[in-house]
């Protein structure tokens, strides 16, 4: 499975005329962990669900190319799409309450993603669940699959999400900010638990916060973007040679715990960064 | 900047701009910004704007029925009774030889008279009840619930026809029996709408600042609460022109001779077959003016509520 | 002279009938920031809370410079005491400008140079004046926290509640954020009292911190001893450990 991605841009028409949000972003995914890093408004979320075609419905989007394992996404329609989404590729949101059915119980919804991929009987989707429901380390997984999602902390809430994005053996996971409505404790425990079921399955990982730290913890590559571009890409290990003064700022305004400061480092917005 | 302000304003550009300026220097352009461009995104909505447009019409014709008319309303004529529309009488006679014409717009009157009539009853009680039970909850709230319940769980036409048999039928009567029907959904979706912005972090800093609780009512929930009652006021108000005018059909609403639209039909509703147009004419009044509040309350929701954004 | 600013006693706080907070005690000296860190549900939101008198159902004591407080909380203790909320995008008024919410606390205080206050207060916490009569919608998040700020200072308080005023914003505005709220407390001898879940943004703006689990305070230690490592209970380990692996990988 590889993602290619080349001169993305993606623009919003509005009355004042169109906004581009993301301005020419190229890049190559593999079975790795690449992190997208960036502030809000920097573009990131829109890249990541531009490989999904998942934008908002004002969002025109152009490539010279996009591709998903050699599927054109610019022309794919939206069966195609489909098979895509969900079936090789899962997508993680940042608060599993909006993305959950509530009427629907938390093992009905692994069970039903895990039929609409496989096929089978209600009851092997079922059993199929409670199995999901283990490999997330939910330690009481029948209990948890009669559940509804008003029933669930955050973390379980969000265990259950990616229960159901693991169901059908995706390729390609792609987490929008999956821990940023949770608790450090919590947040440490998902991270740890996507970054196992990511090198235990062998899939590719798309990591998108505004958490640098974070991102380098658990990521191969990092992708740092500004205003619509990436300004510089790194390997995680590599952070403290960051180039970018963008990057630099990024690390260096973080209060730390060890090395108290009287003042944080304020970010200098250089307009020449927007020039890319 | 400030040189394009003090340039008299017949100009059209600058006053524009002044409008949607990004950053208003007073309190006053802020509001006036606010509303023009609320009223840019109203115009356009070519249905809201239909609906406007006759909403107006209406309200000039029920102003002006007096010079508009061709014919006095309550003159019979018996010797020209159920005329087809000619050029004397722009729209037929009825079985009493009265024009047409005239009588619609004499009946657009009493109908936008007691729709303003209800309206003005109805939008300060729904709104007074509603937020004073949202706000302060437990036993009050629980009370007037109960009230605006048992006031629901009637069907409308039937309880206004109860109100008005038990009092003496009339114009009067049919507005309090479609104001005692008309208030309870207000006053629930006041207090829906009162019990979201109880609880949100902006009304906890308001709390913060010391505020009386009347202050945090009148000043800060009701202002949040009254878009969306105008909203539903205005989609409410073609149930109240078809009220109105059934009750008039049943005969107790407004009474013959008035020109109402309602009892206009009922008297006439024989004359189906033969004369359709007699029956018919007040029968599109209704349709156009009831369609006309609906489509202008359609636009205002897309315009003032904060949900739909 | 310095004094005690805020005490609590033995401070319980219900939900119905959840007791969140559990016979809470501690002490926060006047012109000091202290910090409350724990996981959600440790209940340290529901003690600021209750501790700006948005929740009435407590008991225990709670004194302000030494006034006990009641339940119900007089007009005078919100001159004294103010909050900046979480969420800048839910704190602010959606349909009042700028203007109209600094002017706010300025009317129910009865202060007399209103229009003076607020371009003192916008020019406070660096907002141009250009916001003054803006709606919240057309400000970015680290503005409306700013907006948020100066509301809380604009009556003049002695006392300023924080419940986590950086989570919702980027780290670099997160950084201007601390530094302003650091200035403030210094050029006004302000007393904070901030709960927060990161434990690095915590210490940087406070001196003591007390750490919270199931509604109760486990530990209570200086920022230096939490930097340090010189923690005694084991909850208080683990978040610090967690917080080094976490916020300082790079």
């Amino acid at each position: 499975m590889t993602v290619k991605v080349r001169n993305l841009r993606v623009t919003f028409p509005l009355p004042q005329g169109a906004v581009e949000a993301v301005k020419g972003v190229s890049l190559d995914l593999g079975r790795e962990k690449v992190g997208i890093v960036g502030e809000s408004g920097s573009g990131k979320s829109l890249t990541a669900r531009s490989i999904l075609k998942l934008l908002p419905k004002q969002a025109r989007m152009t490539a010279d190319e996009l591709t998903f394992d050699g599927i054109d996404v610019l022309k794919a329609g939206e069966t195609a799409m489909r098979r895509i989404r969900g079936h090789r590729a899962g997508l993680i949101m940042q608060d599993p309450k909006y993305s959950l059915n509530p009427v629907m119980s938390a093992g009905g919804q692994i069970a039903e993603a895990w039929r609409a991929h496989r096929g089978g009987s209600r009851k092997e989707a079922m059993e199929a669940a409670i199995d999901l429901l283990a490999q997330v380390q939910i330690r009481d997984p029948m209990r948890v699959a009669n559940s509804y999602p008003h029933e669930l902390s955050g973390g379980m809430g969000q265990r259950v999400m990616i229960a159901m994005m693991l169901a059908p053996g995706p390729e390609l996971l792609i987490a929008d900010e999956p821990t940023s409505a949770l608790d450090a404790t919590v947040q440490a425990e998902i991270m740890r638990l996507i970054e196992d079921l990511v090198s235990r399955r062998g899939m590719g990982l798309v990591l998108i916060s505004h958490d640098l730290p974070l991102v380098s913890h658990f990521c191969d590559r990092v992708l740092v973007m500004y205003a619509g571009r990436i300004v510089e890409e790194l390997r995680a290990s590599e952070f403290g040679k960051a180039q970018h003064p963008y990057t630099r700022g990024l690390l260096e305004c973080l209060p730390s715990l060890t090395h108290p400061t009287d003042r944080l480092k304020g970010m200098r917005r250089d307009p020449s960064w927007l020039a890319g | 900047m400030a040189d394009a302000h003090s340039t008299p304003a017949h100009t059209t550009v600058p006053r524009r701009d002044w409008l949607l300026s990004d950053a208003p220097a007073s309190r006053r352009q802020a509001a006036w910004g606010k509303a023009y461009r609320m009223w840019l995104q109203f115009r356009a909505n070519h249905l809201a704007m239909t609906g406007l447009v006759t909403v107006v019409l209406l309200i000039v014709v029920a102003l002006a029925a007096p010079l508009l008319a061709t014919h006095d309303p309550a003159v019979i004529n018996l010797g020209n009774r159920l005329q087809p529309p000619s050029a004397e009488n722009w729209l037929g006679t009825d079985d009493l030889g009265r024009d047409l014409y005239s009588r619609v717009l004499y009946g657009a009157r009493v109908t936008l008279g007691m729709v303003v009539a209800v309206v003005l009853l109805v939008a300060p009680i729904g709104l007074v009840v509603g937020i004073v039970a949202g706000y302060a909850g437990g036993i009050i709230d629980r009370i007037l619930m109960r009230v605006t319940d048992i006031f629901l769980a009637f069907p409308r036409l039937v309880l206004a026809l109860a109100f008005v048999a038990a009092l003496r039928p009339g114009v009067t009567s049919a507005v309090i029996a479609i104001a005692l029907t008309a208030w309870p959904p207000l006053a629930r979706l006041a207090r829906s709408e009162t019990l979201t912005v109880r609880r949100s972090d902006y009304i906890s800093a308001v709390k913060l600042t010391g505020a009386s609780p009347a202050r945090i009512v009148v000043r800060h929930i009701a202002p949040v609460c009254i878009p969306s009652m105008i909203v539903r006021v205005s989609l409410d108000i073609s149930g109240i022109i078809l009220t109105a005018a059934g009750l008039g059909f049943l005969g107790m609403g407004a009474q013959p001779p008035m020109p109402e639209w309602g009892t206009m039909i009922a008297t006439t509703s024989g004359f189906i077959l033969d004369q359709w147009w007699v029956p018919t004419i007040p029968g599109v009044a209704i349709l156009v003016a009831s369609l006309a509040f609906n489509l202008l309350g359609d636009g205002l929701r897309d315009v003032l509520d904060p949900k739909q954004e | 002279m310095v004094g005690r600013m805020i005490e609590a006693e033995n401070l319980t706080v219900r939900f119905g009938n959840l007791e969140a907070v559990k016979s809470v005690s501690f002490q926060v000296e006047e012109g000091t920031c202290f910090g409350l860190v724990g996981e959600s549900g440790s209940g340290k939101s529901t003690l600021l809370r209750a501790l700006a008198g948005l929740n009435p159902d407590w008991s225990g004591r709670l004194r302000i410079a030494g006034d006990n407080l009641a339940p119900h909380r007089s007009k005078a203790f919100f001159r004294r005491v103010q909050m900046v909320f979480q969420d800048p995008y839910g704190s602010l008024h959606p349909r009042q400008t700028i203007d109209r919410i600094l002017s706010e606390p300025l009317i129910v205080h009865k202060f007399g140079d209103i229009d003076a206050r607020i371009r003192r207060g916008l020019d406070e916490v660096s907002l141009p004046a250009s916001v003054r009569f803006r709606y919240p919608h057309q400000l970015s998040g680290g503005q409306r926290q700013r907006v948020a700020i100066a509301r809380a200072l604009i009556a003049e308080p002695e006392v300023l509640l924080l419940d986590e005023p950086t989570s919702a914003l980027d780290v670099s505005v997160q950084a201007e954020i601390l530094n302003l709220l650091g200035d403030l407390r210094v050029a006004r001898g302000l007393t904070y009292l901030m709960v927060g879940h990161n434990l690095a943004v915590v210490t940087h703006l406070c001196q003591r911190i007390a750490v919270m689990q199931q509604g109760v305070i486990v530990e209570t230690l200086s920022a230096n001893d939490l930097r340090s490592g010189n923690v005694t209970h084991p909850h208080t380990a683990g978040l610090r450990q967690l917080s080094l692996e976490l916020t300082e990988a790079c």
